[in-house]
């Protein structure tokens, strides 16, 4: 079954910044690196500065881990796995995300 | 489990200081607290009483108000003595009879003014100087006076005579001791402060011993003194020390010391284990402590009591620092080198009068006390030394001696700060807490905060807590690295090095030539920020905005709900009522919370991300530029009105801050800067607490860098005098462009300056006398900034290609849901969490 959801176009991507969309009432933080030429998508909402914010933070690495840094108090988040790494009580669903012809598309986590 | 019923007998500082705490405690919700005052108000500044007489209400003086101890479910008598004390059955009577039982008694009486015993003491005239009821009194008296007399030459005595001084009266001081502030000063000290005293035109008389007060011939009272002098005055408060409130106590059984007070152990327990005393009142060791601080201590020491804590009191320092009739005067430790085989150094300055006695040990290592008069900038280091048991550095005269020309005054650095300093104020981490934290493992940022929560507040002690982390790597036989992150082996001067000599115009080029990884949230925003100071680029930029904090990628501030903040620039803080108008206008427009900030210009806050481009679009169509309020860049240059208007003003402050706000705005940096400039020595515009501060002279601009507000308070140096403005500008260019190009990420320039090597004068080298020879590169740089110069919002509203970014959702117009409000003071602020459900319901 197929319920992917474009979000965007492709060419709506700037490299390694982040994205918001609204996926079915949910807000979901899209970010593209260039350096991975990978997509990634988690929930927007900080747990910990509880604000919807997470889209517009830094990326990068820690370790071997690609990141988000909260622009609010610049706890990492791990892409991949949504774990917080400095306060790992907290964690952000992490949503299937990718590219099809052009289009980026999320499927409900 | 029902609560445990607290009563609190008197409700002055310290009694208000036990509630407040015991209220901040985890565990309040376990107590009840009932408190009683004789007097007709809750708590009130002590401390600030001659305030009332320059104007302050006793409104102003107050420390807390009858909603807050309502709010919090503290009950409260006023007007009520506590008259009796059943300490078999746990029970207070009061004055109109009402019975009060208590698990736990606090007994916060303070102290009473000691009269002495001098016939004629007790005339309509004569009056005491401690409660507010005391102050309308006195201020009655001095309405039908002309000449006042205080008894009492220490610490209490001439702030009442300032009282009286600023109630209009000849003043007149009486000390029986030989000198003024016998027990604080020694004599060189008393004898300046005398002097000083008696320039602003108070008289002082001292060994006189008053002995009796009878009917004067010119005046209401004749005061005739043992010695057959005499003097002629209208009224007289009597300030000649405290005795403790005991009474109670006394009266009812509890233990009393020979001379007064209430005997309490080291948790501040009288000899009845549930009943206990503090502040004034309370006899510890012997002794009454006579200050506020102690009284604080204790209050905080029976809390921790009452609340199954552990903490002690141990006995207070009684050292202090404080203006008394507009003089500075402070004593530390053993004032009077009573200690055995005391030695000391004095400096004594009749000509600025300045008058500072260093008192060391017999083996000349450790301070064991000092008296400053005059000038009192070395207290904190002294009693940092004197507190902490610190070895005196190589040349201890140094530290009271003036600084000579071309040297810093004698400072400590980080590794000289005690173990108690307190480094971060949000979690109270102390430096000993961070040692520790680093001999336990931690050698890094990240685990210093994980483990001591250190800078993870505010996160203003970051770079200072850094510094701890530093020095106590390196104490530890550790190589230091000041690598900005694990991407990058080079500080952040070398990566300025790095992308200056070898023309690197991206991070991509940047990270693939000297880094590894994909970077980060710091290494990323440090290296936009060298790249802007060097080739100054549009900050949004494609390759740029990914390395950018949201505050430079959205070019406002994000407040705690995701929101930004809005300054624009308004250079000097000048204003046109036309342009207020629109700021006002767009405010109301948008629904902005307005404020006012320190650097003079306004402040909007709450726009979402969609707003922005449209309230930006009106600023700038109405003049405005952007205030790089959100970068760390040059802030505001701020500004007296100066010799315009002013009549005082030497120069055009005004004229002069516009200009240099205008030719450094936009300049990127390691951190913020800020700038002053005041048009007369009277520093109105604060310069000397700025970056980079100018004061106007006689003849010509003073220019002060390096100063600092904020939580490090750092008072500017001195870097050049009497300059016309083409020098000043050419001085400051080059300062500029040396901090930029060598400071560490988020270092400001106080810190940088403090760790530069050979400090200030090597500075003053580079700066004026081009010691390095790249004076000429240093302003070639600068005016190649300046010229690539552009407003940043005004070339984002232009560009719809740049605007696209500025919508919370791609796939959607909506906005985000999660933003509540509520209105406080007539303008809206962010609910807070407890407030959100109701503020959500209501907007549906």
């Amino acid at each position: 079954m197929s319920n992917w959801t474009t979000i965007c176009k492709e060419t709506d991507l700037t490299p390694d910044t982040g994205l918001c969309a609204l996926l079915d009432g949910e807000q979901v933080a899209v970010f593209y690196s260039k350096k991975t030429g990978e997509l990634y998508a988690v929930s927007n909402f900080d747990p910990i500065g509880e604000a919807n914010v997470l889209s517009r933070g830094i990326i990068g690495s820690i370790g071997e881990a690609v990141v988000v840094a909260s622009p609010l108090y610049k706890q990492h988040f791990d892409l991949k796995t949504g774990a917080c790494l400095e306060e790992p009580e907290h964690t952000l669903k992490v949503y299937p995300v990718r590219l099809e012809a052009g289009e980026v598309q999320l499927q409900p986590a | 489990m029902s609560k445990q019923r607290i009563v609190v007998v008197g409700n002055g500082m310290v009694g208000h200081k036990f509630i407040d705490n015991l209220l901040q405690d985890p565990k309040a919700d376990q107590f009840d607290i009932v408190t009683f005052s004789e007097e007709p108000r809750l708590a009130y500044d002590r401390v600030q009483l001659s305030s009332y007489f320059s104007g302050a209400t006793a409104d102003d003086l107050m420390l807390t108000s009858e909603g807050y101890y309502r709010d919090n479910g503290v009950n409260f008598v006023l007007n009520e003595k506590v008259t009796e004390l059943d300490t078999a059955n746990n029970q207070v009577v009061t004055s109109s009879g009402r019975v009060e039982s208590y698990d736990k008694l606090v007994l916060a009486t303070g102290s009473f003014p000691f009269v002495p015993p001098i016939p004629g003491n007790d005339q309509e005239h004569c009056l005491v100087y401690r409660t507010i009821e005391d102050l309308e009194a006195i201020s009655a008296s001095a309405a039908q006076s002309k000449i006042g007399v205080v008894v009492g030459g220490g610490l209490l005595g001439l702030e009442a005579a300032n009282a009286l001084k600023a109630a209009g009266l000849e003043t007149h001081v009486v000390e029986f001791a030989p000198r003024l502030m016998a027990v604080q000063l020694d004599e060189g000290g008393g004898k300046l402060l005398r002097r000083k005293i008696e320039e602003l035109g108070v008289n002082v008389h001292t060994e006189k011993a008053t002995k009796e007060i009878v009917a004067g011939e010119n005046c209401r009272y004749r005061m005739n003194f043992a010695d057959g002098s005499h003097l002629e005055t209208d009224m007289i408060l009597f300030s000649a020390g405290i005795r403790p409130q005991d009474e109670l106590a006394r009266q009812f059984g509890l233990e009393i010391g020979e001379r007064g007070g209430i005997v309490v152990n080291d948790s501040c327990q009288t000899n009845v284990d549930n009943v206990y005393a503090i502040g004034e009142c309370a006899l510890w060791s012997g002794r009454i402590y006579g200050l506020v601080a102690p009284g604080y201590t204790m209050a905080k020491v029976a809390v921790s009591h009452i609340t199954g804590g552990d903490e002690q009191f141990r006995g207070a320092d009684m050292s202090t620092k404080l203006k008394l009739l507009g003089v500075d005067v402070a004593s530390i430790g053993d004032a009077h080198g009573n200690t055995p085989g005391a030695q000391s150094y004095t400096y004594n300055d009749e000509i600025e009068q300045v008058y500072k006695r260093l008192i060391v040990s017999a083996d000349g290592k450790k301070v064991v006390g000092a008296v400053l008069v005059g000038d009192v900038d070395a207290y904190g280091n002294l009693l940092q030394l004197m507190l902490n048991d610190m070895d005196l550095p190589g040349n201890p005269a140094g530290l009271i001696l003036p600084a000579g020309d071309g040297e810093a005054a004698m400072g400590l650095g980080v590794d000289a700060l005690p173990d108690t300093a307190q480094i971060c104020s949000c979690y109270d981490v102390t430096k000993g807490m961070i040692k520790e934290a680093v001999a336990s493992g931690c050698t890094d940022m990240g685990a210093i905060k994980g483990a001591t929560k250190a800078s993870t507040g505010c996160g203003g002690c970051a770079a200072l807590t850094k510094q701890v982390l530093d020095a106590e790597l390196s104490n530890l036989g550790y190589e230091v690295k000041n690598d900005i992150c694990e991407h990058f082996a080079y500080s952040r001067k070398e990566l300025a090095d790095i992308v200056r000599v070898k023309k690197i115009k991206t991070f991509d080029e940047l990270l693939d030539s000297h880094g590894k990884g994909l970077g980060c949230d710091v290494c990323k925003p440090a290296a936009a920020s060298i790249l802007a100071s060097f080739w100054n680029e549009y900050v949004l930029e494609d390759n740029l905005v990914g390395l950018q904090d949201t505050n430079d990628v959205f070019l406002g501030n994000m407040q705690k709900d995701g929101t930004y903040s809005i300054v624009p620039r308004v250079a000097g803080g000048e204003i046109t009522p036309d342009k207020l108008i629109v700021l006002g206008e767009v405010a109301k427009e948008y629904n902005l919370y307005t404020k006012i900030t320190g650097g003079q210009r306004i402040d909007l806050f709450g726009a979402q991300l969609h707003e922005l481009p449209v309230i930006w679009k009106k600023l700038v169509d109405a003049g405005f530029e952007t205030g790089h309020a959100y970068g760390k860049s040059v802030r505001t240059v701020k500004s007296c009105v100066g010799s315009t208007w002013c009549r005082y003003g030497v120069d055009d402050s005004v004229g002069f801050a516009i200009e240099i706000e205008d030719r450094y705005k936009g300049l990127r940096s390691p951190h913020k800067l800020k700038f002053a400039v005041s048009g007369c020595t009277r520093e109105c515009a604060e310069a000397q607490s700025k970056d980079v501060g100018v004061i106007a002279t006689e003849n010509g601009w003073n220019l002060y860098v390096c100063g600092n507000g904020g939580m490090r308070p750092r008072h500017a140096d001195l870097l050049a005098t009497d300059l016309d403005a083409e020098t000043l500008i050419k001085y400051v260019d080059r300062f500029l462009m040396f901090y930029i190009r060598t400071a560490d990420r988020l270092q400001r320039t106080s810190v940088w300056l403090e760790n530069l090597e050979g400090g200030l004068a090597y500075l003053k080298d580079v700066v004026i006398n081009d010691k390095l020879g790249l004076a000429a590169e240093l302003e070639a740089e600068m005016e190649a900034n300046i010229a690539n110069y552009q407003c940043e919002w005004k070339t984002t509203v232009e560009s719809p290609e740049k605007l696209k970014r500025f919508r919370h959702f791609i796939n959607s117009d909506a906005t985000d849901s999660n933003l509540a409000y509520v209105v406080e003071r007539e303008q809206r602020r962010p609910a807070f969490k407890e407030e959100r459900i109701a503020a959500v319901e209501l907007a549906d």
